[in-house]
């Protein structure tokens, strides 16, 4: 990874409380991390410790409490001065983040190709493009010969490739992966692991993936524990697949 | 971009179609009670319409003949047939009654006309088989509907009647089919008593002393022929020669003759602004009720399908997908059903209209209306999945 580029992903300080008075959670209380393009870090922690919160955030679904947040360089989100710095957190989502979550949710009534093609065309892309694109990515993670069947064709596997290949289809900086490997046996969660890094290093994508899967957590070169609201960085076994 | 409203119909078509076909049964409900509206209101047109008449002339300060009971003397047409502007005028005797030939029960409307020439005002425009009434007794001409054949022979009160003619179009303002009978026939079916009340008013007149005076030979026959004689009709008919002005000659008809005249446009408002005003009434209820429903069923059929996505929805929000074009997905389906129920009940009123006893009229203008209100109700009813869908969360995508 070129370090001296600028981090996919920054952050500094990040806090999300919820509620106000005597109810407050605060489910991040100073969450400091960062992502080099190219990367894949794990995150990681017991359940209610605060990672879906923590991707919620990095997904800009919800608006953290304070702490600083930058996307590839520009700031996103000030909690010293007004928020957030983009207007449209759509298109931020849409244009800049992937998501890859827990099951692929693939849009059952398009075909493979269309699901992937699908990011481009909400982003403005012309039909012909926006496919061109899904077909690449398709032939990329090795299920381009499914480009044409019916989602509920698929095995979970297939699924899974789809669902990153669509978190890929607007070349975004980083992409938030929830707990991508939980429905599938050890040999397809090391695939999904394995595929992730080289997309990763082939699209110089940031990769989070938040994980409680004891199988795939050894294959980081950087892990992220959070506890109690706040990130401790560790160094991953970075296990070769 | 894709059009994913009709990807998701192509995806479920199955269910999306028996869902419309289902849809399509209720607005073909709609459409045809909107159709028997319009076959009642046709029904008093053809009524008005075939009578061939252009004044109607009834005792005086009725609705008759159709809309209230009207009596008149068989000889008040000679009068008016001399008055300036009446071309021809014919006797019309009316009657309902509950027919039963063949084994089957029917209601009929027995018209008595002057047979004396088949032009006169009252008998029927033109014949489908058959010949007119050419004798003065126990011949008919029936409506198609009626069920009978010519040739056939027909119990009608005391006396067979042969059938000579058939037409058609020819009904009551209730829509039960027309038989056309000789005057007198007509008006000894209506008026004359059957012969023990004949036995038992001879008998009561002869006890009267009032009628049975001795010395006064002659009197107790007289009265009691004149209660068994049937000399009445419900209205002349009347036909104005071209150009006479209709308002003119029944205001002459009523100054001079103690008489009720109405005009064609008169006829048209006792018969359908009055005489199925309450018809209309009740029918309009159902078509609101049925619009109502209608709008209920498409809200609730869209907003289950669209709950049904809510995942889909959450995941489309999540990856950026605009509120309108989810608005869109919605809306383009709630239009795409309510356009298959409406061809489905389009196509069912048709085919189950004819089977109806009454007449049931599918108006185009009609049929253009339903369309659009059945397009506005999806429309209007897919705002509540929309409002649904535009407040899924898109965090619901995200675990935790």
């Amino acid at each position: 990874m070129d370090k001296d580029n600028k981090p996919a992903i920054r952050l500094s300080g990040l806090k999300k409380r919820y509620g106000s008075g005597d109810a407050a959670v605060d489910a991040l209380k100073g969450v400091d991390m960062t992502v080099w393009p190219g990367e894949v870090v794990g995150l990681i922690g017991p359940s209610g410790s605060g990672k879906s919160t923590l991707l919620k955030c990095l997904g800009a679904v919800i608006e953290p409490s304070g702490g600083h947040m930058e996307l590839a360089g520009e700031t996103i989100y000030d909690g010293d001065s007004d928020g957030w710095k983009i207007p449209d957190l759509r298109a931020l989502r849409r244009d800049r983040i992937g998501f890859v979550f827990q099951a692929p949710y693939l849009i059952p009534f398009l075909d493979v190709t269309d699901n992937v093609a699908l990011l481009p065309m909400l982003a403005g892309s012309d039909n012909a493009a926006a496919r061109k694109r899904a077909l690449e990515l398709l032939t990329a993670l090795d299920v381009q010969h499914r480009a044409g069947a019916q989602v509920s064709q698929l095995s979970g596997g297939e699924q899974q490739r789809v669902a990153i290949a669509r978190s890929l289809a607007n070349h975004a900086p980083i992409i938030l992966a929830d707990e991508p490997t939980a429905p599938l046996d050890s040999e397809r969660a090391l695939t999904v692991v394995r595929i992730l890094n080289e997309m990763a290093v082939q699209y110089q994508t940031a990769i989070i993936v938040v994980t409680h899967d004891e199988k795939i957590i050894p294959t980081f070169k950087r892990i992220y524990q959070i506890r109690d609201g706040k990130t401790h960085e560790e160094a991953g076994e970075g296990r070769e697949i | 971009m894709i059009n994913l409203a009709a990807r998701d119909v192509l995806h479920g078509w199955g269910k999306f179609l028996f869902t419309g076909i289902g849809l399509g049964l209720l607005i073909g409900t709609t459409l045809t009670m909107a159709g028997v509206f319009r076959g009642m209101v046709d029904d008093g047109q053809v009524l008005i319409d075939n009578s061939g008449a252009d004044l109607w002339v009834v005792q005086q300060g009725t609705l008759g003949p159709y809309a209230e009971p009207s009596s008149l003397r068989d000889d008040t047409w000679r009068s008016i047939a001399g008055m300036p502007g009446v071309a021809d005028t014919g006797n019309a005797a009316y009657l309902t009654i509950q027919l039963a030939h063949a084994g089957k029960e029917s209601r009929v409307m027995i018209v008595g006309m002057d047979a004396d020439r088949p032009g006169r005002p009252g008998a029927p425009p033109y014949l489908i088989a058959g010949r007119p009434i050419q004798q003065h007794h126990y011949e008919a001409i029936a409506d198609e509907r009626a069920g009978l054949r010519v040739g056939e022979r027909v119990k009608i009160r005391r006396h067979d009647y042969t059938v000579v003619g058939l037409t058609r179009r020819m009904v009551s303002s209730s829509g039960d089919p027309m038989i056309f009978v000789p005057l007198k026939d007509a008006q000894e079916i209506q008026f004359l008593k059957d012969n023990d009340a004949l036995i038992n008013e001879r008998a009561r007149t002869a006890a009267n002393p009032a009628f049975n005076r001795p010395g006064v030979p002659g009197l107790l026959e007289a009265a009691q022929a004149s209660a068994t004689q049937a000399r009445s009709v419900n209205a002349v008919l009347v036909r104005l020669e071209p150009g006479a002005n209709p308002d003119s000659v029944a205001g002459e008809i009523r100054r001079w003759k103690r008489l009720t005249a109405y005009t064609k446009a008169q006829m048209e408002d006792i018969l359908i602004a009055k005489l199925i005003a309450t018809s209309s009434k009740q029918i309009g209820m159902f078509l609101v009720i049925l619009a109502i429903v209608t709008a209920a069923i498409i809200a609730f059929i869209i907003y289950t399908m669209t709950m049904a996505k809510v995942r889909e929805i959450a995941v489309l929000k999540l990856i950026g997908a605009r509120n309108r074009t989810i608005a869109a997905m919605i809306m383009q389906q709630a239009i795409a059903l309510g356009l298959i129920g409406f061809l489905v009940g389009r196509v069912a009123a048709g085919l189950w209209g004819p089977a109806f006893p009454k007449y049931v009229l599918l108006l185009p203008g009609d049929a253009i209306a339903g369309f659009g209100v059945v397009m506005a109700i999806s429309g209007l009813a897919s705002l509540f999945a929309i409002r649904a869908a535009l407040a899924i969360d898109p965090a619901e995508a995200i675990g935790g």
